[in-house]
């Protein structure tokens, strides 16, 4: 990690609370351009709430954030206007065609149709649908959709893309080809930030966060974590550090 | 401008993709329409009825006449006795029988009073009302027009008028209702369904996280339904018009612009039903039984508001059927202007005000 390296998400002391409940309680990190971030916690630990916050959709309570240089308190416009993001819930529409598809959220990232054309045979070649691109997205194959909802994620060259649990559901072998595709996105410059529930993922990220109870307990690469606790796998380390959670589901 | 663009043409995919909305938006009001006017009219056209003359004289035979060139009646038969009548019911030949007394023509001119009864078939008794009721007018029509310019002191007891409908037409009074119907399920049902679906599918998340404005999400999504409705208030107009002969009284500018009115009005309750339920079901299930129920009820439609007990009256106020209704009636079939509709023209925009005002609350509400 070269202290040059820009950071694209800055956070201090951010905190969400509703009511009495303090969903995220004081989170500091940093997510240096380019970098495969995983972001682990338990169901309930505060992931999606930070997410949110981060993604400009929820006013933080406390503490401070800049995404891609942007205040998550002001500039909530500029932050979407910079960032892709996927759901865990798949986030194609399934009544449209693959081509539509693309064409209708390129459309609302204000791209050009130039682009959009260049690009949508760009992106159907690469991902070999350029026979399915009149076929309704519902007739694809689950993992054939994952991967096209991540390339739309990042359609509008966002620099930075959130991934909520992107893989739910989706057989090994199309999971070993979406992280294919998320290290070609890192590699163009995209940073990654990735929320996943498989252990042997977190495995592939650069860095990992761990959050308990709305707090991150633990934050380093894969390597230093598993010497940290001294266990072999990040499955461990996460049985670990989650046993420690008083919150319920 | 663009981003706009590209959501409602997304819009019109999901729409012309999906058979079940492409039936309601544009096969429902074709079927309310034939529904309302053909089956479920009290009109009556060519009833069978007989006729027992016991007078035969001028005043009868032209009286006879009179009903026979209405269409509602068709003579079916001439008796010749009291008994006749009560067997021909029977038989099941006819619906109401006229009987006209001896004397009629003479008691009607030295006495400036006659008789005539009507006897109809009261096991179906919106037709026996229907039938006496036309005959009466029949009947008040030739009184009229023997005293017509003569002065003459005839005696009419009954003070029958017919305002506005002299035929009696059943479809005068429900294509105001189905209008208001239409929009209602059409506008609140659908675009209620329509934005509630995307937060099932998770589609809603995504939407919200890019640039686009929410606001401009749920008003690119309310376009396309705002114009299929425009199309759907010309096929009732025209359906009604040249299938149902009813009259377009009034200014046909201020019928579409006050249906624009109800129109927007039933797209802001849809925003706000969206904006307070996350499934398709609740989503239905409130336009259903909350919204579209009452507009049917308590629209004075169906079941005249005067008749109904005070609590069911002071709800009808809350309900915005109503006053499009009144507003329609009003202008369509009276042919009064925006002077005679001012007040309910007014209550249907603070209606509207209100439900924007709501929606928008409670969008922003939840984003925080």
């Amino acid at each position: 990690m070269g202290i040059d390296k820009e950071k694209v998400i800055t956070a201090n002391q951010l905190t969400k609370r509703f009511g009495d409940f303090t969903a995220v309680d004081a989170i500091s990190f940093e997510v240096e351009k380019g970098e495969i971030f995983g972001f682990l916690g338990a169901n309930g630990a505060g992931k999606t709430t930070a997410i949110r916050m981060l993604s400009g959709l929820s006013i933080p309570s406390d503490g401070e954030a800049t995404v891609a240089g942007f205040d998550v308190y002001r500039q909530t416009e500029q932050i979407k206007r910079s960032i892709g993001y996927m759901s865990q819930k798949f986030s194609l529409y399934e009544d449209l065609t693959v081509r539509e598809n693309i064409r209708f959220f390129a459309g609302i990232y204000g791209m050009s149709d130039q682009f959009i054309k260049d690009n949508t045979a760009r992106l159907l070649h690469q991902l070999r649908l350029k026979e399915e691109e009149n076929k309704l997205v519902k007739s694809l194959p689950l993992g054939w959709k994952q991967k096209l909802a991540f390339s739309v994620a990042i359609f509008h060259e966002p620099e930075i893309v959130f991934l909520d649990e992107p893989t739910g559901g989706v057989d090994p072998v199309t999971r070993r080809e979406f992280w294919t595709m998320i290290y070609e996105a890192a590699e163009s410059g995209i940073t990654v930030f990735v929320t996943t529930h498989y252990m042997d993922e977190a495995e592939y990220c650069n860095r990992v966060s761990i959050m308990v109870d709305g707090r991150i307990d633990a934050l380093d690469t894969p390597k230093n974590l598993k010497q940290q606790y001294e266990v072999g796998s990040m499955e461990d380390v996460f049985i670990k550090l989650a046993r420690k959670a008083t919150r319920a589901d | 401008m663009k981003q706009f663009i590209s959501f409602v043409r997304k819009e019109f995919y999901h729409i012309f993709r999906d058979p079940r909305t492409m039936f309601i938006l544009l096969g429902m009001p074709v079927i309310l329409v034939v529904i309302f006017g053909f089956a479920l009219t009290n009109e009556v056209k060519n009833a069978d009825i007989a006729v027992f003359d016991q007078s035969k004289d001028e005043a009868t035979s032209s009286l006879i006449a009179e009903l026979q060139a209405s269409r509602y009646f068709n003579i079916e038969k001439r008796l010749r006795s009291y008994q006749e009548v009560e067997e021909e019911f029977k038989k099941g030949n006819i619906k109401m029988a006229v009987v006209l007394p001896p004397n009629f023509g003479s008691d009607l001119l030295h006495l400036h009073n006659a008789q005539v009864q009507l006897i109809a078939d009261a096991s179906d008794p919106n037709v026996a009302n229907t039938l006496t009721n036309y005959a009466a007018a029949v009947i008040l029509d030739f009184q009229d027009r023997i005293t017509d310019g003569r002065n003459l002191p005839y005696t009419i007891t009954t003070q029958f008028r017919m305002l506005y409908n002299p035929q009696l037409k059943g479809a005068y009074s429900f294509v105001p209702g189905v209008m208001a119907m239409v929009l209602m399920l059409v506008c609140t049902m659908m675009t209620a369904i329509t934005i509630v679906r995307e937060k099932e599918t998770g589609t809603m998340e995504v939407l919200l996280v890019s640039p686009v404005q929410p606001m401009k999400i749920v008003t690119a999504k309310a376009v396309p339904y705002l114009l299929l409705s425009l199309i759907n208030i010309a096929t009732i107009l025209m359906l009604s018009y040249f299938v149902l002969d009813v009259p377009i009284n009034g200014s046909l500018t201020l019928l579409v612009l006050q249906s624009i009115l109800f129109t927007v009005t039933s797209l802001a309750l849809g925003l706000l039903i969206s904006a307070i339920t996350d499934s398709q079901q609740t989503a239905m299930f409130i336009s259903l039984t909350g919204m579209f129920l009452p507009a049917l009820m308590l629209s004075g439609f169906m079941f005249p508001i005067e008749n109904m007990p005070t609590i069911l009256q002071l709800l009808s106020h809350l309900v915005p059927a109503k006053w499009y209704y009144i507003i329609v009636r009003s202008v369509m079939i009276k042919g009064v202007g925006m002077e005679a509709v001012w007040k309910e023209t007014l209550i249907l925009s603070g209606m509207l005000l209100f439900f924007l005002f709501m929606s928008i609350k409670k969008f922003k509400i939840r984003l925080a």
